[in-house]
């Protein structure tokens, strides 16, 4: 450590005012901070905080919380490409495959996002904020495995340029950057994005016969459309779970409990409702995460499903309500998008009723709108945009209750 | 009325007159500083759709489509009117908006000084026109063209409350230069028809 410190101060004067490379000040003073707790304090007036917990170390908890995700999502590529292509292997060798494939991902991602990050702090003379810690994970870890790196680079370059930099950097976005980059991709490229495609990581070798890549949600959307199309009158009450247990190219792949545990074709970071489970606990227990978004977000999506089972019009809409809380990315969006303190809404009682419409909404896009066989991603977004609104009417309403209790007390 | 239903809720989401059809696009951006003053403008285009449009569906029904003259005497049944389908609906629509002028001064001068020239300006609101226009296009009857109306004011009514509320947030922010005003709510409006792609191709 004391070799890093002696380092910095030796480049220091070069950064300070009047030095050489002035301009660049922001560079030296983001990996300083990043390095080193900072020394400068609050003036002598004005306002005090005193609490540890910074920007910084608030987006290293987020960090930590989604290192689960992270970790899983690893082996888990790990595990499908041996699935996929047949053969047997031992943990490490899984995980290391996994890693082939996903770090790229990471480095990508963060070199891409950081480089803007650093471009715009130089342009604007602030000092570089941490936010970027955090989507530059999240990023990676919604995206599929097989996704082409440039396709990374090009969706991760829009959405902090055109869904945060130009709104005036972290902390005034509108939109989930992680989110607005993946919907980017899937409009713009939807053959890699949409479910139907293979989503295991292959690398040269070829994949079994009767493979096919589809995820959960993609089998029941299918189930679901072809069996409206039939009109046979079949019973759908469990249609769309046998096309999940007998469909699949292996049989019990898609059971609920491999569903939870997350052992399934899906994007990077999403598969395992374990995981994001730990991960909620993580950023509930240290208070980072609005716990209120997350009890709401689970129960909007169990709820709505539980009220689509007794209308019951195909089978998509039939199918048990948990089955849509441990299939695609519910958790993983209720959990690390959902709760993005700068997009949600940011009055109490506001955080229940986004947390619950958010996941009201992606089971209500994944049953009516066959396009997306998935609905997280869009319900998120869609909330991001209400959530102003949301956070008005409840001032608004606490405005007037306060009005009326002062009109009744000077009575 | 499951089809009734159906009507309103597509024109509401999927048909969105700002998000799917960018129609009424110049008194969105420009109103769409203060929740309030959106609210108020948006009631009153949900208000004239409701009205003019089935105004306009029966006025199309028995007077202007070729052969709707027939309910007078036989002989005006090869008569057609539909050369004067834009005038006749622009003018019942600057009418309807002048009794909503009157009545919104009457009863909320407030609201009216805050509307300013864009409460006469609905007259010319695409969205109107459009609206009438679609309900021609489509097999509507009276009812259905009725829901199909306030449920396309109320579409638009939400899109601009949706983006007021944005804005008055977004007053602190610190948006590049060049991008100040007009030019960052564009980017904004693009943004949150990302988020409206979602009905994009609902079945209902």
């Amino acid at each position: 450590m004391k070799f890093l410190r002696n380092l910095l101060d030796k480049q220091k004067p070069a950064f300070e005012k009047g030095g050489k490379y002035e301009k660049l000040h922001p560079v030296f003073d983001a990996f300083e901070t990043f390095l080193f707790s900072p020394n400068h304090t609050t003036g002598s007036t004005g306002a005090q905080i005193r609490d540890a917990v910074d920007l910084k170390r608030m987006m290293n908890t987020v960090i930590i919380a989604m290192l689960p995700c992270l970790l899983f999502g690893m082996w888990n590529v790990g595990y499908q490409h041996h699935l996929a292509t047949g053969k047997a292997a031992d943990f490490i060798s899984q995980f290391l495959i996994g890693a082939w494939a996903v770090i790229p991902v990471v480095i990508v991602s963060y070199s891409v996002g950081l480089g803007i990050e650093f471009y715009f702090a130089v342009r604007k003379g602030h000092s570089v904020n941490e936010g970027y810690l955090v989507t530059g994970m999240l990023i990676p870890l919604v995206m599929p495995p097989t996704i082409p790196l440039w396709q990374v680079a090009l969706a991760t370059a829009f959405a902090v340029i055109i869904g945060k930099e130009v709104f005036g950097g972290t902390g005034m976005n509108i939109l989930n950057v992680a989110m607005t980059a993946r919907a980017f991709l899937y409009f713009a490229y939807p053959g890699q994005m949409a479910g139907s495609n293979v989503w295991a990581y292959l690398g040269d070798e070829k994949t079994v016969q009767g493979y096919s890549g589809a995820t959960a949600l993609g089998i029941v959307a299918e189930t679901s459309a072809k069996l409206s199309e039939d009109k046979t009158g079949l019973p759908f009450a469990n249609a769309g779970v046998q096309a999940l247990t007998s469909d699949a190219w292996i049989k019990g792949l898609f059971s609920d409990w491999n569903l939870f545990i997350g052992t399934v074709p899906g994007s990077i970071g999403e598969t395992s409702t374990l995981m994001c489970l730990i991960g909620a606990v993580i950023l509930i227990f240290t208070g980072v995460g609005s716990w209120k978004i997350i009890v709401s977000g689970f129960a909007g999506t169990y709820l709505m499903a539980l009220l689509l089972n007794t209308l019951a019009i195909n089978a998509f809409m039939a199918i048990p309500a948990h089955y849509h809380i441990v299939m695609g990315g519910v958790a993983f969006g209720i959990v690390y998008m959902a709760t993005d303190p700068v997009t949600a809404a940011h009055t109490e009682t506001g955080k229940w009723i986004y947390g619950f419409l958010i996941g009201a909404f992606t089971v209500l896009i994944r049953v009516f709108n066959p396009a997306y066989p998935e609905g997280i991603m869009l319900a998120v977004l869609l909330m991001n945009v209400f959530a102003p609104l949301i956070d008005f009417y409840v001032v608004d309403a606490n405005k007037q209750r306060r009005k009326n209790r002062l009109k009744y007390a000077t009575l | 009325m499951e089809n009734i239903i159906s009507i309103f809720v597509r024109s509401i989401f999927i048909d969105n007159m700002i998000f799917a059809y960018f129609l009424g696009m110049c008194s969105y951006l420009a109103v769409s500083k203060n929740v309030k003053t959106a609210m108020g403008l948006g009631i009153a285009v949900v208000f004239v759709l409701g009205v003019t449009i089935p105004i306009n569906f029966v006025i199309n029904e028995y007077m202007l489509k070729a052969g709707a003259l027939a309910w007078i005497s036989g002989s005006m049944k090869e008569v057609d009117l539909l050369f004067l389908q834009f005038i006749i609906f622009i003018s019942i629509i600057a009418g309807v908006v002048q009794l909503t002028e009157m009545v919104v001064e009457k009863f909320s001068p407030a609201l009216y000084g805050a509307l300013g020239i864009f409460l006469p300006l609905i007259a010319v609101n695409c969205s109107i026109l459009g609206g009438a226009l679609f309900m021609v296009g489509r097999p509507y009857n009276l009812i259905e063209a009725t829901t199909f109306g306030i449920g396309s004011g109320i579409g638009w009514l939400l899109a601009i409350v949706a983006l007021a509320a944005v804005r008055e947030k977004m007053k602190y922010s610190d948006v590049p230069k060049p991008l100040k005003g007009l030019g960052i709510t564009f980017i904004l409006v693009g943004l949150m028809s990302l988020g409206f792609l979602s009905f994009m191709g609902f079945a209902v």
